[in-house]
């Protein structure tokens, strides 16, 4: 049994220990592999904020990482090319600075989250899982066929994007960026989850009708955790599009949609640190298992079904589990 | 567009909707009797056309195929209701996903690992090919009008099944009251893995039944599955009844959405613009209408419960 | 990735010493439901590096899962980790496009086994980029020649609704002279083609022109058959390739559809390929095979003139083409992309099995259109 706060402290070490090591090493694959780890980690945090403080299960959080993949791709490509992005109103210069991309990402998520809240919170269960999945597929196939952006062939960036005082070609750079963005989400997260919203928005996922009673309003309880949620993925849909200087529509795909909730429920549900540890495994599994045989997907399905089977709670739910009951 | 294209058209979006059903109603049932959100569904489909392909490859016979089909998918349902799903009942939704996402996993590589990476052969027997002339010159494929039968034949009867039956009963108390029929002397688990074999094999004979004239490979059943959800989610978990307008509504959007949107956009633009716009509208379209639906009914056209 | 590394060894023991001097970097599809096209790419690129007898080429293989993400982290890992000097392999030009433009700028050849996306051969064309298979217009200009021959005056087209798709429609039309009776986008990924089908009824064509590659192909062709519409069919190879033909069955019955490959080919590298191939794996090659096995003794036939280290020369030995392809003729245009006839093929059977023969000249000495706009 280990402290949940020595826990997370300990595998974030790990996390940027592997990464330094691999710096020291020269071994720049395994630094894009931690910066994998890092990203979807962050991607899984956000979901983890609807999913586990709200009870919100999106399986359409690929709108968002899609969102934040297009709105890199789509400025560093009006930044090359040099020709303004037209809005019809007014026009936009491209740009290849990052922070500035993260600002608009996080803005455009937030915005979309906003409308796509209010119609998804009108269902619950199945049915929110659904209508959360409809608007990721509406994305979808209206990016394949955007020939002004590629369609289905995607948008390539040939050069990574820039921040201010440091090189992001190096990947040890660029790994540094996105896990200070993890650790500043993660422990963003500890303080949401600990805040007077954090402890409404419980309230109302557990008790919705108590909740009500005491003057709570939870459909906007849940409505801000969904745009936090979606804001915070969308930034790592950005980070995701620069990690690899490439978007394409996979990055709405259902499939990742599902993956993110894999990494959720893999590191364990409402687990601060959960996120970081589901796709730490979910990345190695992959990159090991697809070395010993072309067939590793049954034996990661496998393994993901004795984890959901025999360790209910996830990783963390494994090494640290809840003292009380909920969650 | 002529009067006859446009019943033609209907004709097509009815059947597509029919073999939908047949997907829906294992999902739908499913999840009214267990609770249960089973994202394998569609793994059970593709279990289902690789029997037949295999069995009907090996014997020369369809028939011989579809009994194949029946049987494998119901035995693979029958498997995983007793090693896996059995077990996630009590559990939420969110450990349900992911465990059926992993099985999705497993039978996909499995079957790829099984019968090779290539497409499987597997087509309408002889007697049931080619086209037929209806009333008002319209040709349309024989076996398209078979499908049409079979789908409406297995609705009947499952509509019989459940109200008209002992199992029926059981499967309608199961999903009002759980003690209750436990305490009545039921032994649930035996029916809970009745029903999952039912559904299941109503995806392999779906499989079976469009792997004839589709293609018979790995993956063939996930974008099936989401349609099948589009659909039960549009009718209403839970109701057999809602499965089946749902398919309907699917199947004809999906198909008059696809001839009639570029057809409209070409008043506008000329033809290859028309053509790329409206297949993408398209393509959207019933997520639209099942982003519609959903705002106006949040829990469905027939749904009781959330 | 080991046992690739043990297959090179395993080569190795034959000739003596292993000494890995030359590192190849092969990103394919080998999961999931595309997996078909890039094992025949693999076991055609292997099966001819294994016949040179070198034991100096090294080939290191990973699997893309088809996604384009996956694509980009193996190739920064081909480039970063393993240091390959070559990279090759991918099959989709989705994939491609995410891939192949940064691999270049980074310093690394990369030879097309397969796509050959119109963006890479003109503006963004590449000296140390070649492709090895097709410009991704060829095959569909080479069908509207063919309709052209055929006489074929009134066509309906149809494709899936994503670049390539949008590609092959412009490229059919590119070289077809007659009218157009209808155009369609499917969905990609569409599996029921009821409705295109009712639509080509009602158009009154008197020909369909069609590129639906994978399963789309197969359901289409087995549903049309099925219609009784009747009208003749062309598309190119893609769908009637020797790894999806058996799938398609008799639906695919005297077919016409265009490619710079065929087994019958009459070419004594040719004969040789289809015999060896057949002899190791236990069935025939597919264009995707051949493609593979072009591309590694083009590679292998480069690499006996210069090394890779050597960038300038190593380009040139790639640029000559010195090597007995099996499609016969084969050279590199300005923009790296081949020169070459395409034929039109029909599908027959023999004995049990479904495949095709040559039965005329599409086009002759093909380049593309987008040779012009290429600067390199």
């Amino acid at each position: 049994m280990i402290g949940e706060r020595v826990l997370s402290l300990g595998v974030l070490a790990a996390l940027g220990g592997v990464a330094l090591l691999a710096a020291v090493t020269d071994e720049p694959f395994t630094i894009t592999l931690a910066t994998r780890v890092a990203i979807l980690a962050l991607a899984a945090a956000g979901l983890n904020i609807a999913l586990g403080l709200g009870g919100l299960v999106s399986f359409g959080h690929a709108l968002f990482f899609g969102l934040g993949g297009y709105v890199m791709g789509i400025l560093a490509f009006h930044a090359q090319t040099y020709a303004p992005l037209d809005l019809g109103l007014f026009e936009v210069a491209g740009t290849k600075s990052m922070p500035v991309i993260w600002l608009a990402a996080v803005t455009l998520s937030a915005l979309v989250a906003v409308p796509v809240g209010l119609l998804a919170l009108r269902t619950t269960g199945v049915y929110f899982i659904m209508i959360t999945l409809a608007f990721a597929q509406m994305f979808y196939y209206f990016t394949i066929s955007w020939s002004a952006y590629g369609g289905e062939d995607g948008l390539s960036i040939y050069v990574r994007n820039g921040f201010p005082g440091l090189n992001t070609l190096d990947p040890i750079q660029f790994f540094g960026l996105c896990f200070a963005l993890l650790c500043a989400v993660l422990w963003l997260s500890a303080r949401l989850a600990r805040s007077p919203f954090g402890l409404a928005l419980g309230a109302a996922r557990q008790a919705p009708a108590r909740a009500e009673a005491v003057g709570l309003d939870p459909m906007r309880l849940r409505l801000v955790a969904f745009v936090i949620s979606g804001a915070i993925a969308g930034l790592a849909g950005a980070l995701y599009a620069d990690l690899n200087r490439f978007v394409s529509p996979a990055m709405f795909g259902w499939q990742l949609s599902g993956e993110l909730i894999v990494l959720v429920i893999l590191g364990g549900v409402a687990r601060i640190i959960g996120p970081v540890v589901g796709a730490g495994l979910y990345v190695m599994l992959e990159h090991f298992l697809g070395q010993i045989t072309d067939f590793w997907q049954i034996w990661l399905g496998l393994i993901l079904l004795v984890i959901v089977l025999y360790a209910r709670g996830g990783i963390v739910g494994l090494v640290s589990p809840r003292r009380t009951g909920h969650g | 567009m002529s009067l006859i294209l446009v019943i033609e058209q209907i004709l097509n979006g009815v059947q597509l909707g029919v073999m939908l059903f047949l997907m829906a109603a294992g999902l739908t049932l499913i999840f009214g009797v267990m609770g249960l959100i089973n994202l394998a569904h569609g793994a059970l489909y593709m279990v289902g056309a690789f029997a037949a392909a295999a069995v009907a490859g090996a014997t020369g016979s369809f028939l011989l195929g579809l009994v194949a089909a029946l049987a494998a998918a119901a035995a693979a349902g029958a498997l995983i209701e007793v090693t896996v799903i059995r077990r996630l009942y009590a559990a939420d939704h969110l450990d349900q996903v992911l465990a059926t996402f992993a099985l999705i996993l497993v039978f996909s590589e499995g079957v790829r690992w099984v019968f090779g990476s290539f497409p499987l052969y597997l087509d309408i027997p002889a007697a049931l090919s080619g086209p037929v002339t209806l009333p008002g010159g319209i040709e349309y494929p024989l076996y398209r009008l078979v499908l049409i039968g079979i789908g409406l034949a297995v609705g009947l009867g499952l509509w019989w099944l459940i109200e008209r039956t002992r199992l029926g009963i059981r499967i309608r108390a199961g999903e009002n009251d759980r003690e209750m029929i436990a305490a009545l002397g039921v032994d649930i688990s035996r029916l809970y893995t009745l029903v999952f074999a039912l559904g299941a094999a109503l995806a392999g004979l779906a499989g079976a039944l469009v792997g004839a004239i589709q293609s018979v490979q790995v993956g063939m059943g996930e974008p099936v599955l989401i349609l099948a959800f589009v659909v039960i989610v549009i009718g209403g978990i839970g109701s057999i009844r809602g499965a089946f307008v749902g398919a309907l509504l699917v199947g004809l959007t999906e198909t008059l959405g696809g001839v009639f949107l570029p057809a409209f956009f070409g008043l506008f633009t000329d033809p290859s613009t028309a053509t790329s716009i409206g297949a993408s509208l398209a393509s959207m379209a019933i997520y639209v209408l099942m982003g519609m639906v959903l705002v106006w009914r949040p829990t469905g056209l027939f749904g009781v419960r959330a | 990735m080991k046992k690739l590394l043990a297959t090179a060894a395993a080569l190795a023991l034959g000739a003596g010493v292993a000494s890995a001097e030359v590192k190849v970097g092969m990103i394919t599809t080998l999961s999931g439901g595309g997996a078909g096209l890039g094992i025949d790419v693999r076991d055609g690129f292997m099966l001819a590096i294994e016949q040179s007898g070198r034991d100096d080429i090294e080939v290191v293989i990973e699997d893309d899962q088809r996604k384009p993400d996956i694509a980009v982290q193996l190739s920064d890992k081909m480039i970063q980790s393993e240091k390959v000097d070559v990279l090759t392999g991918i099959i989709w030009s989705n994939l491609a496009m995410a891939v192949i433009p940064g691999a270049v700028a980074q310093g690394k050849f990369y030879l097309s086994p397969n796509a050959g996306p119109s963006a890479l051969a003109g503006k963004g064309c590449d000296k140390n980029y070649f492709n090895v298979a097709w410009q991704n217009d060829n095959l569909h200009e080479a069908a509207g020649a063919y309709a052209n021959s055929a006489g074929y005056e009134n066509s309906f087209i149809l494709a899936p609704n994503y670049p390539a798709g949008q590609d092959a429609l412009t490229g059919y039309k590119r070289f077809y002279d007659g009218k157009v009776a209808g155009e369609i986008y499917t969905q990609l990924g569409q599996t029921d083609y009821a409705a295109e089908i009712a639509q080509i009824r009602a158009s009154g064509a008197d020909s369909v022109f069609f590129f639906l590659p994978g399963g789309m192909g197969i359901s289409f062709l087995k549903q049309y058959a099925d219609s009784g519409v009747g009208l003749p069919v062309v598309g190119p190879a893609f769908s009637f390739d020797q790894g999806i033909l058996q799938a398609v069955g008799p639906a695919a019955l005297g077919v016409v559809n265009t490619s710079q490959w065929s087994k019958d080919l009459d070419n004594a590298a040719n004969a040789a390929f289809v015999e060896s191939f057949e002899a190791k794996y236990d069935r025939l090659p597919s264009l995707y095979a051949s493609q593979g096995f072009d591309t590694a003794n083009l590679l292998i036939s480069a690499l006996e003139k210069a090394d890779p280290s050597d960038a300038d020369a190593f380009r040139e030995a790639l640029r000559a083409a010195d090597f007995d392809s099996v499609r016969g003729e084969f050279r590199f245009g300005p923009n790296h992309h081949p020169i070459q006839t395409i034929y039109a093929r029909k599908v027959i059977k023999e004995g049990d099995v479904f495949t095709n023969e040559v039965i005329g000249t599409a086009l002759e000495d093909h380049s593309d259109a987008y040779a012009a706009a290429c600067k390199m």
